[in-house]
């Protein structure tokens, strides 16, 4: 076995480490912690860009070892594993500057930033799952890890919305559990094949496997927040803001997505899907939500409830790509995974900044907020820009490629349910924005704290100026070479839609 | 070159134990020196039965049925290794937790119940295993009432007779297949085997003698207050250990005497099973003290052990593969769990779960111990409860099987719920902060690496599964698969 062989295996081991040290440091010990959270985050991301040159030039990476009879644990880095992985890694890397920063002085950090490695462990080993059980395996280990971070405040608030939440992906687990052994007496594999593990089965099965794909998307949904499985994502927003940022907006709900993705290419086959005739409702499930959760939005006046409504809306953008079927809109969804990534973890942050700065939490608050904190509100307006689609800014590539995606596939209704949405996405940031830049700022702020001469504290303002930057970028070079769109583009011709 | 392994791990905890009972201020350390021989002994088997297979002795020469066999398979091997691991854990935990007068009774009832345990799971002959059952029992009986107090002792009792009665139900058992086939040797009763009606009376006397001891559904009357108002490490070993024996016991019977000539009975042990995995599960919710909570859920985990029994005959080792997984794993996660749970109490003197007060960040070692034996419990991966519950929907699925399905997974998120409302309270205050007592490190490690053997134990499972099929215990049952 060469030394490539173990690359994928140390990307995990690189945050999965850091983090069981770090469940044994004394809470005092902030220096150490750091040192071994950031150095475990560069590792990550020098690994991952070895990989990312790596798997662009043609190679592959891949483990695995027995785990049950007949069934291996295979960790594999092909091209869609890599965007999800590089996602996950740089943003972690940001978060990570941005807790560390925003839990100063808090207690129990210990504890929080061996979870938040953990998490962010079972996210990179969800991307680089080579087949289902592997999935199955860090997709529960996911759950668990974030329920402490939920609960991490330890009020009765706190103890209730995890409890919401392990009810909603417990139970999705369990489901994506049967649906996995079910799948696997049938099959006999669970290996994750461009065009789909079923070919062998014909045409017998079908309403088995029609079954087992309810079962397994239904599991997802519940972590890709779809209605009506998405009651757990608003309710879980006590985290502390980090928690928010990176696993609410991105880790967590990209997991779901991302499953969707291989249950739909790589265990089903678009083809074999829609020959089964599981694709349009699926589709039809993924509008309502984006409809829905805009809807919902539109009337929280929780800044972050708001945010977390709108990644209800966003992240069904992916599912949507997804189950249209065609390379253009396959592209459109993939992308929206990293391009929605960066804009929500801005607004996050700037939600976060915010809470700490001004003990700002609501949107009915936030009058004059631009002239106190114009950095951190111009960022906001940057992502908020992106929600909505605006060019330049990320989100109008995705939503362009979804757009001419459904022309390509003759479903001119999702055209409907873009412009819909961009409407409804207009109709709850843009009053944010107005209040924040024209209204007049209060006499006293609810709860300010000052942090030097900036408007806030350093390590709070550079995370979301990073991520508002590569939401720029990924926006206005979006045809350079490994740009997130660029790189999509090679996974729908190298994997997903392979000739 | 034989070396006497398996000897080794009945007269070692037996001399321990009569040293411990002459020598009671050395109790400890000879209790802990007979572990570790234990453990020796028991890697030693397993590495001669890993190179050679089957282990069989003559003990004195004589062959049976005059003399007595010491006989393992892959599923004793893995039933020893369990009782070596756990046993490990709980002396080291009792060694901090029984101080003076109670630890010179504790050591030499503790040691000759491990003793009786190796000789059951050595032995191949209906006659001394009911010995070595009813043994088991008494040592068990006694070590429950240790505590003293008035709950301890009428669980204590409670317990006792439902102990006597089922060995005695299994004696009657025995007398029948003697008088019927003319052998006591479970090889010898397999070949001689025959459907008639004197089998069915048979396995109904064995069956409820056993499913009594196993405290299955609705013969569990007696474990919740006998488990849950034992000393923790008593707890540890009955709910962890004492139930697995009889459940061997009735394993064993099933798979080589039983299962083939009278396969219609499987439904009913199925049947208890899957209203002993809901009722327990649901009792465990409902409980507000943490030791009975953990004791309803051992209900709970000796039901899945039944869904087994329907499955077998068509699945072949795949359902017996998940049996002694699942009862691998919970003999770990159940005794770490209440390894844990005795932390807790003593911590802060008391088990109300609503009040656990903040002991996440206070006493993090057993919180996770816990948690991670709860994972196991709760079947989630990667754990061993994760590999066995895979192992049973697997086998469920493939037969069509829906109901045992559906089960299984129910019984899950029954078990995640009463586990997470244990971890919800150990990060919040509790209304009435109470002092708090320190827990001797010693035994906030064990209950932790018991938990994470559980855990552990989902990584190895091919191994494992390979060490279980040492001589082949299923064969009865493999043609179909």
């Amino acid at each position: 076995m060469s030394l490539d062989a173990w690359i994928p295996l140390l990307v995990v081991a690189s945050s999965l480490v850091p983090g069981l040290v770090i469940f044994g440091l004394a809470e005092r010990r902030s220096v150490l912690r750091s040192v071994l959270n950031l150095a475990g985050a560069t590792v990550k991301l020098v690994l991952v860009g070895w990989m990312l040159w790596g798997v662009y030039q043609g190679h592959h990476y891949e483990i695995s070892w027995p785990l049950l009879p007949g069934l291996e644990m295979e960790l594999r880095a092909g091209p869609l594993a890599l965007l999800f992985v590089t996602l996950s890694t740089v943003l972690w890397l940001v978060t990570t500057v941005y807790a560390i920063g925003y839990l100063e002085d808090s207690p129990h950090r210990s504890r929080f930033f061996g979870f938040f490695s953990l998490c962010v462990s079972a996210t990179i080993g969800v991307a680089l799952s080579g087949n289902l059980i592997t999935f199955l395996l860090f997709y529960e280990l996911l759950t668990l890890s974030t329920y402490p971070l939920i609960v991490h405040r330890g009020t009765e608030a706190a103890r209730h919305a995890g409890r919401t939440y392990l009810v909603y992906t417990v139970s999705g687990g369990a489901l994506v559990l049967l649906g996995t052994v079910w799948l696997y007496t049938l099959t006999g594999t669970l290996e994750f094949t461009s065009k789909g593990i079923l070919t062998p089965l014909g045409q017998g099965h079908r309403a088995a496997l029609t079954t087992i794909f309810v079962l397994l998307v239904a599991g997802l949904g519940v972590k890709a927040a779809l209605v009506p499985l998405h009651g757990w994502l608003p309710r879980a927003m006590v985290a502390p803001a980090p928690v928010s940022a990176l696993l609410h907006a991105v880790a967590v709900v990209k997991a779901g997505a991302f499953g969707i993705i291989r249950v739909v290419f790589d265990i089903y086959g678009v083809e074999y899907a829609a020959g089964l005739g599981v694709m349009r409702p699926l589709a039809w499930l993924a509008a309502l939500t984006i409809i829905y959760g805009s809807v919902r939005a539109l009337s929280q006046d929780d800044l972050k409830r708001r945010l977390a409504f709108s990644t209800v809306s966003q992240v069904a953008y992916i599912t949507l790509g997804v189950a249209m079927g065609g390379p253009l809109a396959t592209i459109g969804g993939v992308v929206h995974l990293v391009h929605q990534g960066l804009m929500k973890i801005t607004l996050f942050f700037c939600a976060g900044n915010l809470a700490e700065t001004l003990g700002i939490h609501k949107i009915s608050e936030m009058g004059g907020v631009g002239q106190r904190m114009p950095w951190t509100m111009a960022f906001f307006t940057i992502g908020a820009f992106g929600m909505i689609g605006t060019p330049p800014v990320a989100g109008f590539v995705s939503k362009w490629y979804l757009g001419e995606g459904a022309l390509q596939v003759a479903q001119p209704w999702v055209l409907g349910v873009l412009v819909a949405s961009s409407v409804l996405n207009a109709a709850y940031f843009l009053p944010i924005l107005h209040t924040a830049w024209f209204r007049p700022p209060p006499d006293a702020w609810p709860e300010e704290r000052r942090f030097g001469p900036a408007e806030t504290a350093w390590m709070l303002l550079l995370p979301p100026l990073a991520t508002a930057a590569m939401a720029l970028a990924a926006g206005l070079l979006a045809s350079v070479p490994l740009s997130p769109l660029e790189w999509a583009r090679l996974i729908a011709a190298r994997e997903l839609y392979r000739p | 070159m034989e070396a006497p392994w398996a000897q080794a791990l009945i007269l070692a905890p037996l001399a321990g134990a009569m040293s411990a009972f002459l020598w009671p201020h050395r109790a400890r350390a000879i209790g802990l020196v007979t572990m570790l021989l234990l453990v020796m002994s028991v890697a030693g088997l397993g590495i001669q039965m890993a190179r050679f297979g089957i282990y069989r002795h003559l003990v004195g020469g004589w062959a049976p049925p005059l003399g007595i066999e010491l006989y393992a398979d892959g599923l004793s091997l893995l039933l020893l290794a369990a009782t070596a691991v756990v046993g490990a854990g709980v002396s080291v935990y009792a060694a901090d937790y029984f101080r003076g007068h109670d630890a010179a009774h504790f050591w030499p009832l503790w040691l000759f119940l491990l003793a009786a345990l190796d000789a059951l799971f050595l032995s191949r002959d209906i006659f001394n295993i009911y010995v070595t059952l009813e043994l088991l029992g008494l040592a068990a009986v006694a070590l429950t009432g240790l505590g003293g107090g008035r709950d301890a002792l009428g669980g204590a009792m409670r317990y006792l007779l439902a102990t006597l009665l089922g060995s005695l139900l299994y004696l009657l058992g025995v007398a029948m297949l003697y008088h019927g086939f003319g052998a006591l040797d479970i090889g010898v009763l397999a070949l001689r085997i025959r459907p008639t009606p004197l089998v069915w009376a048979t396995l109904g006397l064995m069956g409820a003698g056993l499913c009594l001891k196993t405290a299955v559904f609705p013969l569990h009357f007696w474990l919740p207050p006998a488990h849950a108002n034992a000393p923790a490490p008593v707890s540890a070993a009955l709910s962890g250990l004492v139930v697995k024996a009889s459940l061997y016991v009735l394993l064993r019977m099933w798979i080589d005497v039983f299962g083939t000539v009278a396969a219609g009975a499987s439904v009913l042990f199925g049947v208890l099973g899957a209203v002993a995995v809901l009722w327990g599960s649901l009792q465990a919710l409902r409980q507000a003290r943490l030791k009975l909570l953990v004791a309803y859920s051992t209900v709970a985990q000796i039901g899945y052990l039944f869904l087994a029994f329907p499955l077998g005959a068509a699945s072949g080792w795949t359902a017996w593969g998940a049996v002694a997984y699942l009862a691998l794993s919970h003999a770990l996660a159940k005794a770490a769990m209440f390894l844990a749970t005795g932390n807790l109490l003593r911590f802060g003197g008391h088990d109300r779960i609503a009040d656990l007060d903040r002991v996440a960040q206070r006493l993090p070692l057993t919180t996770w111990a816990f948690a991670l034996a709860g994972v196991s419990i709760m079947g989630l991966p990667p754990s061993g409860g994760f590999v066995g519950k895979w192992l049973l929907l697997q086998a469920a699925l493939a037969q069509g099987r829906w109901g045992i399905a559906a089960v299984v997974v129910v019984g899950g998120l029954l078990a995640a719920a009463y586990v997470f409302r244990v971890l919800g309270h150990t990060f919040t205050q509790a209304p009435v902060p109470h002092e708090a007592r320190p827990v001797p490190a010693h035994m906030q490690w064990a209950a932790l690496l018991l938990a994470g053997g559980a855990v552990l134990l989902g990584f190895i499972a091919p191994f494992v599964l390979s060490m279980l099929r040492i001589g082949h215990p299923f064969a009865m049952w493999e043609a179909g698969s």
